[in-house]
C-alpha cells in the first residue's frame, strides 16, 4: 500500500546551497503546489540543476529548510526524477523498467505487465528487449521518463530532458510529460528553451546566479515580466 | 542475481571440501619422505616405491629438496622418514635428537662430469684430488651446485679435504656456485661445457647430455652413502612412526635391497644395497 | 625429437599419468580462483563504495600487492602450515589444499583491485540513479556487480591465469609430489631440471592450450552476453 502522505506542497525556506564559500542556492524561498506544470528556466550554471536536486532530496541543505508535504524526512516514495544525462543501466528497455519497479516495491507478478504499460506510454513498445545503451538519445530520455514514472510519483522533477534532442523526439517529450500532468501528476522541470517553457508552463520560477528572480504564472512571465533580469532574458539578452 | 552468487560460492566451498575429503581419506595409509633430488632423479622411487605400495598398501610421497633442506624438512616435523647422502650431516641429526635411528640402505657413486674437449686434461684420471687441482690451475670453468645438497657436501669435502684446496678461499670467477639441483648444474655445464661432479644416478637419466661425458670416475673417495632414519616422534607427534618404522625395515630388508639393486638403466646397475655393511 | 613426439602420444591416448597432472592443476587454480573471487569481488566492491579514513592507502597497497612474487608468497605459506608453525597442526602442508591456499592468497589482490576499479568506475555512471531510486546499499551492492559481470569475468580470467602459469608457490607448499602435488607447471620444472627438455615443452604446449582454450570460451561467453545487455 502506497503512502497516502502527499509530497505537496513542497516549501522551500530560506534555503541555501554552499559548495567551497560559493552560494550555489541563495535564500531560495519557493512554494511548489499542486496543479499545472512550474519551469525553471535561467542561464547556465544559475542553480536549475541544483534546485531540483536538492527538492527532490538528493542534496542536503547547508541552511534554511525544506518540508515535502509539512514534513521534514519524508521519504521520497511518491517524488522521482530524469537527469539530463540519463544513465541506462546495462540491460534491455524492459529490464530497466523492471529494475526502476523493483526499487519502487511493486510485486514482482505485477512487475513484466507494468512495464510493458510503461513501455507503450512512452512509445518504446517496439524496443522492449533491446538493451538500453543502444536506443538513441531520445529514446534513452524516453525509457528514463519511464523510468520516473515507474514510481508512480506525485511529484516529477525533469532537468532539461529536451536539451540534447531534436524537435521530433522533443516532441514526443513533450507530449508525454503534458499527457502525465493533465493526469495529476505536478511537473517541475528545468528548460533552456524559451518556446517550451511557453508551451508548458503552467508557472515560470527564474533562477539567476543561485537566486530567485521570478516565480510568476506562465503568460504573464512572458508578457510583462517584473524584473530587469527576466525581461533581458525574455528578449534573449545573455545575462551574465 | 543474488542467488547466482550464491551458487558460485557453494560450488567453490563444496569443491575444497570434497578435495579436503578425498585427501582425508588418502591420509589414512601413507607417509611423507623427504629426499633428494638426485634421489628422485634417478628413478629409483619410481621402481621401487610401487612395489613397497604393493606390499603394505601404504602410499609414499617423496618430497625432493636438497639434503640440507630435506634434513630441516625432518627437523620442522614435516616428514615422517628423512633419505639422504650425507653420513656427517645424518649423524649430527641423530645427535640433536631429531631422528631416532640412522640404517645404511645403499650406496652410489659420484662422477666428474666434463666436456669432451677436456681443456683441463683430467680424462680418465684415477685420482679425483689430483683432477681438481689441475682444473683449479687451468682454470677451467666448474659448476658447483651451492644447496647444501649431499652432492655439494661430499664436492666440498673433495676440495678441501681431499684436494687441499680451500676452495671458498681460494676460488675464482672459473667456479660457479648456481644454488640448485643437480639437474639444473647438468644443464648449466652442459651449455657452458664445464666440469661438474654429479652422482651417476642423475647422470645416466640425465636426457640433455649435450658434450658432455664422465671423465674421471672410480675413485674410492667417489663413493655415495645413502642413510634413512625415522623422524624423532617423541618431538613431534605428528610422525606417522609405524608406517615409518614399516618403510625403513622394508628397505633394509633383502626384499627391499634386492629391489634397488635391480634398477637399472640401459643395463646398468645404479645403486648397490649395502644394509648389513654396519661401518657404512 | 624424441620427447615431443611421446609427449604428443601421451596427449592423445589420454595417458592417466598426464591427465591426472592436468586435472591437478585445473582443480587447484579454479578452486582458488573462485575463492579468491569470493573474498576479492565483495573487497572490491566495498573499497570502491565506501570512504573511510585510509581508503587511499589501502587502495595503493591492494595495487602493489597485485604484484606479489609467487614465491616469497610460497616460502609465507609454508612457514605458516609447516608442522612447527603456528598452523601445523591443520597438517596441511604438502597436499593440493596448501597449493590452493598458497594461490587464493596470490589471486584474491589481483581480482579485489581489478574489481575496485571496475566497480568504481561503473558506480559514478549509476549513482545519480540508483540514489534517484532510494535503492537501498546492499542492493546498490549486487546491482553493479552483477552489471559489471561481463568485465568481471575478465577479471577472473586475469586471476585464473596467474594461478595457472606459477610455480614458484605451489611447488613450495605443494612438494612436487608424484600422484599428489604434482602439476603441469611443477612438472615442467622438474622435467627441465631433469634435463627432458622437449618433454617439458611438450607439458608446456598442453598447459597452454588449456589456457588458450578457457579465455576463448569465456571471450565467446561474454561476446553473447554483451548482445544481450548491450
Amino acid at each position: 500500500m502506497r503512502a497516502p502522505a502527499s509530497d505537496l506542497p513542497l516549501v522551500l525556506t530560506n534555503a541555501s546551497v554552499m559548495r567551497r564559500d560559493v552560494a550555489i542556492l541563495d535564500s531560495i524561498t519557493l512554494t511548489i503546489a499542486p496543479g499545472p506544470p512550474t519551469i525553471l528556466i535561467g542561464p547556465n550554471g544559475s542553480g536549475k540543476t541544483t534546485l531540483l536536486r536538492v527538492a527532490m532530496g538528493l542534496i542536503p541543505l547547508s541552511s534554511g529548510s525544506i518540508s515535502w508535504g509539512g514534513r521534514e524526512n519524508a521519504s521520497s516514495e511518491r517524488r522521482a526524477i530524469t537527469f539530463q544525462r540519463p544513465a541506462m543501466l546495462r540491460r534491455s528497455a524492459s529490464a530497466n523498467l523492471r529494475y526502476a519497479l523493483g526499487a519502487a516495491r511493486v510485486p514482482r507478478v505485477q512487475r513484466h505487465k507494468r512495464a510493458a504499460e510503461l513501455l507503450t506510454m512512452v512509445g518504446l513498445d517496439a524496443l522492449a528487449s533491446r538493451p538500453a545503451r543502444r536506443l538513441s538519445g531520445g529514446e534513452q530520455q524516453r525509457l528514463a521518463l519511464a523510468r520516473a514514472l515507474a514510481r508512480d510519483p506525485a511529484v516529477l522533477f525533469l532537468d532539461e530532458p529536451t536539451a540534447s534532442l531534436d524537435p521530433y523526439a522533443t516532441k514526443a517529450i513533450e507530449d508525454i510529460v503534458q499527457a502525465v500532468s493533465a493526469r495529476g501528476v505536478k511537473i517541475v522541470m528545468s528548460t533552456h528553451d524559451l518556446g517550451q517553457a511557453r508551451r508548458l508552463a503552467g508557472d515560470v520560477v527564474m533562477l539567476h546566479r543561485g537566486r530567485l528572480v521570478e516565480n510568476t504564472p506562465s503568460p504573464e512571465f512572458f508578457l510583462t515580466p517584473r524584473t530587469e533580469e527576466a525581461r533581458k532574458f525574455v528578449v534573449g539578452e545573455l545575462l551574465v | 542475481m543474488l542467488t547466482r552468487r550464491f551458487l558460485m560460492v557453494a560450488a567453490a566451498a563444496g569443491t575444497v571440501i570434497a578435495a579436503a575429503a578425498s585427501a582425508a581419506a588418502q591420509e589414512e595409509k601413507s607417509i611423507v619422505v623427504s629426499s633428494t633430488t638426485s634421489t628422485q632423479d634417478s628413478g629409483l622411487f619410481g621402481h621401487i616405491l610401487p612395489l613397497f605400495k604393493q606390499k603394505t598398501g601404504i602410499d609414499v610421497k617423496v618430497v625432493a629438496q636438497g639434503t640440507g633442506q630435506a634434513l630441516d624438512t625432518g627437523r620442522r616435523g614435516d616428514a615422517d622418514v628423512v633419505f639422504v647422502h650425507a653420513k656427517s650431516a645424518e649423524e649430527k641429526f641423530i645427535a640433536e635428537g631429531e631422528g631416532v635411528k640412522r640404517y645404511p640402505v645403499m650406496y652410489n657413486d659420484f662422477v666428474l662430469i666434463g666436456p669432451k674437449s677436456d681443456p683441463a686434461g683430467i680424462k680418465g684420471m684415477s685420482d679425483v684430488a689430483k683432477a681438481l687441482q689441475t682444473i683449479k690451475e687451468k682454470q677451467a670453468p666448474f659448476i658447483s651446485r651451492g644447496d647444501r645438497s649431499g652432492t655439494h657436501i661430499a664436492e666440498l669435502a673433495l676440495w678441501n679435504k681431499d684436494a687441499g684446496i680451500d676452495i671458498e678461499k681460494d676460488k675464482g670467477p672459473w667456479y660457479k656456485s648456481i644454488g640448485q639441483g643437480m639437474g639444473a648444474a647438468l644443464n648449466t655445464a652442459a651449455a657452458s661445457n664445464a666440469y661438474v661432479l654429479s652422482d651417476r644416478g642423475t647422470w645416466l637419466s640425465f636426457k640433455n647430455k649435450g658434450d658432455l661425458q664422465i671423465l674421471v670416475e672410480g675413485d674410492k673417495r667417489l663413493f655415495n652413502q645413502y642413510g634413512v632414519m625415522l623422524v624423532n616422534p617423541a618431538k613431534h607427534p605428528n610422525v606417522k612412526k609405524d608406517l615409518g618404522r614399516q618403510f625403513i625395515d622394508w628397505l633394509v630388508s633383502p626384499e627391499g635391497q634386492k629391489a634397488i639393486a635391480d634398477y637399472k638403466i640401459n643395463g646398468e646397475q645404479l645403486f648397490y644395497s649395502n644394509a648389513n655393511d654396519t661401518s657404512a | 625429437m624424441a620427447g615431443e613426439e611421446s609427449a604428443l602420444q601421451l596427449v592423445l591416448t589420454a595417458d592417466p599419468a598426464l591427465w591426472a597432472i592436468v586435472r591437478l592443476s585445473l582443480l587447484v587454480s579454479l578452486t582458488a580462483v573462485l575463492l579468491a573471487a569470493a573474498i576479492g569481488v565483495p573487497a572490491g566492491a566495498f573499497l570502491a563504495l565506501t570512504r573511510f579514513r585510509g581508503r587511499e592507502a589501502t587502495i595503493v597497497i591492494l595495487n602493489a600487492l597485485m604484484g606479489l612474487p609467487p614465491v616469497v608468497v610460497g616460502l609465507a605459506i609454508f612457514l605458516l602450515l609447516s608442522r612447527s608453525g603456528p598452523l601445523g597442526s591443520w597438517g596441511l602442508l604438502f597436499t593440493p589444499q596448501a597449493m590452493v591456499i598458497a594461490q587464493t592468497v596470490l589471486v584474491a589482490p589481483i581480482i579485489a583491485a581489478l574489481t575496485r576499479q571496475i566497480i568504481e568506475d561503473l558506480w559514478v555512471e549509476y549513482r545519480d540513479e540508483l540514489a534517484a531510486m532510494n535503492v537501498g546499499a546492499l542492493w546498490r551492492v549486487t546491482t553493479l556487480i552483477w552489471d559489471a559481470r561481463f568485465s568481471l569475468v575478465t577479471v577472473l580470467l586475469a586471476g585464473f591465469g596467474r594461478a595457472a602459469a606459477e610455480v614458484g608457490a605451489i611447488i613450495v607448499v605443494g612438494g612436487n609430489i608424484e600422484g599428489f602435488t604434482r602439476t603441469m607447471t611443477t612438472a615442467i620444472a622438474l622435467e627441465t631440471s631433469k634435463g627432458d627438455l622437449p618433454l617439458a615443452i611438450g607439458l608446456g604446449v598442453v598447459l597452454m592450450s588449456i589456457v588458450v582454450l578457457i579465455n576463448a570460451l569465456a571471450w565467446g561467453m561474454r561476446r553473447a552476453g554483451e548482445r544481450y545487455a548491450g
